[in-house]
């Protein structure tokens, strides 16, 4: 069992990140949701603050990571442009079935040589590599403010609530990102 | 503008005796999410809609073959981080009002998320 270079950063930027976040957004949701009056003792009270503060900024990390990795180091493998010969600028996707060394993945899509998979980067790749850089910077909110306030969140509802809008908000974009880069990655693969 | 006003203390926080804090930098990271978010929807549809704004985002690419995208996402950055430094500053022992600041950012955030909406920033390509 060997992965090469690109299969790393690609396993690193979208699994090992990836599944980091959700665990730290569960655990982070669950405790913001219940920091409400009467659901806690003030000793459960201290044992799920820490709890609460490692969940929210190691999602913020965790999505600073994922968006800095997938972005400075994954999106010019997807990028690259290999194709163009002369005047044709899908030349060297000719007969491909998946990206390869004369076509990347950003070719294979744009020149439709396995089907209508245009869509796939003008619609999935664009929205992604833009919304995902929302994640960390809600997350980044969130997470202050949690460990700001810390218990005392617990008789500021309505910022408890906006709190849990931030940091729904940073899920949502990164779930998008997630969604696209998985089905990219099966549609055109970084090899 | 309008302050949240609904602090009471729950029983289970009185044994914790936490002292009162100021809303000020929390309401700072808040905003700052707002403009960060708002700053990348605008160049991405600026990004589109003129070839000067595209070139000057992809000389922030280094030669790492990142294009447009370096840039947008380094003054998007930028802008988070300064506003965060500057209204931190300002707002360090204040008590602003919140309720009205989380409103602003989520109208920046929600008008910038639009804008990286595909189908809208390549109406202006």
């Amino acid at each position: 069992m060997e992965l090469s270079n690109r299969e790393f950063w690609t396993v690193v930027h979208g699994l090992a990140l990836g599944t980091l976040f959700l665990l730290a957004f569960t655990g982070g949701l669950a405790g913001l949701w219940s920091l409400r009056p009467g659901f806690l003792t003030t000793t459960g009270l201290k044992e799920r603050m820490t709890r609460m503060y490692l969940g929210t900024w190691i999602m913020a990390v965790t999505a600073w990571l994922t968006v800095i990795s997938g972005t400075w180091i994954v999106y010019p493998w997807y990028r690259a442009q290999l194709a163009p010969v002369g005047d044709d600028p899908f030349a060297g996707c000719a007969g491909a079935v998946v990206p390869t060394s004369t076509c990347s993945p950003r070719d294979f899509l744009l020149s439709g040589v396995s089907g209508n998979t245009q869509a796939w980067h003008r619609f999935g790749m664009e929205w992604k590599e833009h919304i995902s850089w929302a994640a960390p910077m809600l997350a980044t909110a969130a997470a202050f403010v949690v460990v700001y306030y810390g218990p005392r969140l617990i008789g500021r509802p309505w910022l408890r609530a906006a709190t849990i809008v931030m940091f729904v908000a940073a899920f949502a974009a990164a779930a998008i990102g997630g969604a696209f880069g998985a089905f990219l990655n099966k549609v055109a693969p970084i090899i | 503008m309008t302050t949240d006003t609904t602090r009471h203390i729950p029983p289970e926080l009185a044994g914790l005796n936490p002292p009162p804090k100021k809303d000020g930098p929390a309401a700072a990271v808040i905003l700052a999410a707002g403009v960060g978010i708002f700053v990348l929807g605008l160049f991405t549809l600026l990004n589109e809609a003129s070839g000067a704004v595209h070139d000057f985002l992809e000389g922030f690419d280094p030669g790492r073959g990142v294009g447009p995208l370096a840039g947008k996402t380094i003054l998007a950055v930028v802008a988070f981080a300064l506003t965060w430094l500057v209204f931190g500053l300002i707002w360090r022992r204040k008590d602003v009002p919140i309720k009205s600041v989380f409103w602003v950012a989520l109208a920046l955030g929600t008008a910038g998320a639009v804008m990286m909406f595909p189908p809208v920033f390549e109406a202006f390509a």
